[in-house]
């Protein structure tokens, strides 16, 4: 990590005094324990800030849509995904883009860290490789990442940047595609499942932090907010509404959603966005044998028909 | 007066015979503010809830009226919330915001029914803080880990039993009624020096900074503060003392009824006019306008700080955009 973040400092400062790019997006140090924060640097100066961990959890393509300079981001394999994505979309030019890519060994879940520790406050947070040491008041806790990273980091296949200008550090091994989440949850009745879906939608505060949060979420009126026609209720108080809000948002990332758990991260009510993004992901897999950002030629699934895609579920 | 802890859960069943008895109840992790019934489920360990205590006052969708259309005309109904309250258990910090919520809602130009009607029938019990959390900065922002102001009777926990204190007369009437025992000398002592020493100072300095801003809308400072911000309302749905809100109106074929929803200044929507212009058009504006309304406006008009340090916008945010870190910048600028 220490070596990585020297690496995509020096690349950062280079790129920057060479004029080559006038901003590099990556990640600075934040301000509590297990927190990194994004960070903008357009000086070489401001490269010296740059940083890499395993709480680097944002999803950095959501700050390059539409820019008008010359950018470089320091992009993990979920990043370079969606990044791969919005080119596609027309919403990054590829030729205005300089991805300095990272291979991920998977970002740490704070929640899941809160968990293991019973929700006592984490006042300083170190990490050794393969393990994260915790202290607080009055205890000290030793956890392995493997044990608390994102859902989404556990079952990545795509960690290696699909795509890259420049790739520092050592590529890591691919995860096994693995649904097992998704499937358990196929596995229960209806009600089970609907019972579980309000249970979670119960405690949405529609904050949109999901949406915002996403790279691929960018309509510049989501249907939510529309006035006229109301197409959804705006309070957070039914729960119909807010599991209306996330059906519609889920299916319109359809083959475009990356599985980068970007959502899921940012909820500050910690609902399992992924089982239905996922759920989505794996059903797009299956069905047309699509998976979204993972090359820049296959054309976006549900933009295309073949002969032999399934239609057995049409009605 | 004295609780003993062991007789917190009897005492509250008890009131919630007689009241509605709001307290922090743990569900998923997540500690809430609800209503409850049976005096087990408060949960009083909590470093502080994850929606603030505005909700109960101020709610995140509110009925104000529901309507009816038929042959006959139209028939309105005002639902205005009568229900005798007690909100046990909230920590200072969410107490002070409803002091500063009282400016909004009840001043010479404006006095909002819903929020007064409840206001007056709601008796808060506040709970002083012995272990604040590490982006709790209260004792900065005029209130702190064991400040009063606002709560009817104030609880300080010594250990095995709450001190409690009867603040208002409402708050010494009701601790009067439950025949407790008196706190010994010792427990007072213990109590007050709880009191005189605990502080949750996050190194946030406020002094002259309104004033500072009052002279920096222009300023540069806003063109890179909100760059990493998403835009969405973590911070300000999850503030105690944000209260923006917008009015819709929900309806089915002849039924309906008008909602007030929280509104959050850093959606892309707010003060978005009918004409399709925006005064606040992008994420600069939005932000100087958070700190803005927090830091000056609502200083210019109430003579307070609209912000009391309870860090929820700092541990709730996405981005790790912290608060306490813009200030620390605007007080280092020229
Ligand atoms: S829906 Fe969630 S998982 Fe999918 S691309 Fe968006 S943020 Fe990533
Ligand atoms: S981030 Fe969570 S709480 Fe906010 S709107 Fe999305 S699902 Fe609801
Ligand atoms: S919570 Fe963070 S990302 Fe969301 S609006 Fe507030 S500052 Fe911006
Ligand atoms: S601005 Fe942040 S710290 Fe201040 S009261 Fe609001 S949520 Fe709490
Ligand atoms: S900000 Fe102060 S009053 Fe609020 S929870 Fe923290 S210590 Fe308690």
């Amino acid at each position: 990590m220490e070596k990585l973040t020297q690496q995509i400092r020096e690349t950062a400062k280079k790129l920057l005094a060479e004029k080559k790019v006038d901003l590099v997006v990556g990640f600075a140090q934040g301000s509590l324990p297990l927190r990194s924060t994004p960070y903008f640097a357009r000086t070489p100066e401001q490269a010296e800030n740059l940083i890499w961990s395993s709480t680097c959890e944002n999803n950095l393509a959501n700050y390059l849509r539409k820019r008008g300079e010359k950018v470089a981001v320091i992009a993990k394999g979920c990043d370079v995904r969606a990044i791969v994505g919005l080119i596609k979309e027309g919403q990054i030019v590829k030729e205005n883009l300089y991805i300095i890519g990272v291979p991920c060994a998977g970002m740490i879940d704070r929640k899941q860290i809160n968990a293991a520790v019973e929700g006592k406050e984490i006042l300083a947070a170190s990490d050794n490789g393969s393990e994260i040491l915790l202290k607080g008041k009055d205890f000290e806790k030793t956890v392995a990442k493997q044990d608390v990273m994102f859902g989404s980091c556990k079952t990545c296949q795509y960690n290696n940047p699909v795509i890259f200008d420049e790739l520092l550090g050592e590529k890591v091994a691919a995860r096994e595609a693995n649904y097992a989440d998704i499937e358990a949850f196929e596995a229960l009745s209806d009600e089970e499942r609907r019972a579980f879906i309000a249970k979670e939608m119960s405690k949405c505060i529609r904050c949109y932090a999901c949406r915002q949060a996403c790279p691929m979420c960018y309509c510049s009126e989501c249907f939510v907010d529309c006035n006229t026609p109301a197409w959804i209720g705006k309070s957070a108080k039914s729960i119909d509404d807010n599991a209306l809000f996330q059906a519609v948002r889920v299916f319109h990332l359809a083959g475009r959603c990356v599985d980068c758990g970007a959502c899921e991260r940012a909820c500050p009510m910690g609902i399992k966005l992924s089982l239905l993004t996922r759920k989505m992901v794996k059903d797009v897999k299956e069905l047309f044998g699509a998976e979204a950002g993972v090359n820049l030629e296959d054309p976006p699934a549900l933009n295309t028909f073949k002969f032999e895609d399934k239609e057995d579920f049409l009605l | 007066m004295i609780i003993n802890k062991n007789e917190i859960a009897n005492i509250l069943t008890k009131l919630a015979e007689e009241y509605l008895v709001i307290a922090p109840v743990q569900k998923d992790g997540i500690v809430q503010f609800s209503a409850i019934k049976n005096g087990a489920e408060a949960c009083l360990t909590f470093a502080n809830t994850k929606k603030p205590g505005k909700e109960i006052l101020f709610p995140q969708s509110e009925e104000l009226y529901s309507y009816t259309i038929d042959t006959e005309g139209v028939r309105m109904q005002a639902n205005v919330d009568q229900k005798e309250t007690i909100v046990f258990g909230m920590r200072p910090c969410d107490v002070k915001s409803l002091v500063l919520l009282d400016n909004v809602f009840k001043n010479d130009q404006y006095q909002d029914v819903y929020y007064l009607t409840r206001r007056a029938n709601t008796l808060i019990v506040g709970l002083g803080c012995n272990e604040p959390a590490a982006t709790c900065f209260c004792s900065n922002m005029a209130c702190g880990p064991f400040a009063k102001e606002g709560s009817d009777i104030f609880l300080t926990d010594i250990g095995e039993a709450y001190v409690a204190e009867g603040i208002s007369e409402k708050g010494q009437a009701l601790l009067a009624k439950l025949g407790l025992g008196s706190a010994t000398a010792e427990q007072k002592a213990l109590a007050n020096q709880l009191q005189a020493e605990t502080k949750a100072d996050g190194g946030v300095n406020i002094a002259g900074i309104a004033e500072k801003l009052g002279g920096m809308f222009e300023h540069p400072f806003w063109d890179s503060l909100h760059e990493k911000c998403l835009g969405c309302a973590a911070c300000t749905y999850l503030c105690p003392t944000c209260h923006c809100f917008d009015i819709a109106d929900e309806a089915t074929d002849c039924n309906g009824c008008r909602v007030r929803n929280w509104d959050a200044c850093m959606f892309p929507l707010f003060t978005l006019h009918g004409s399709g212009h925006n005064p606040r058009p992008n994420g600069k504006a939005r932000w100087r306008q958070r700190l803005m309304h927090k830091f000056n406006y609502f200083v210019d008009r109430y003579n307070a700080t609209a912000c009391v340090g309870c860090g929820r916008c700092i541990k709730n945010c996405p981005v790790n955009l912290d608060i306490r870190q813009a200030l620390a910048d605007i007080r280092a600028l020229d």
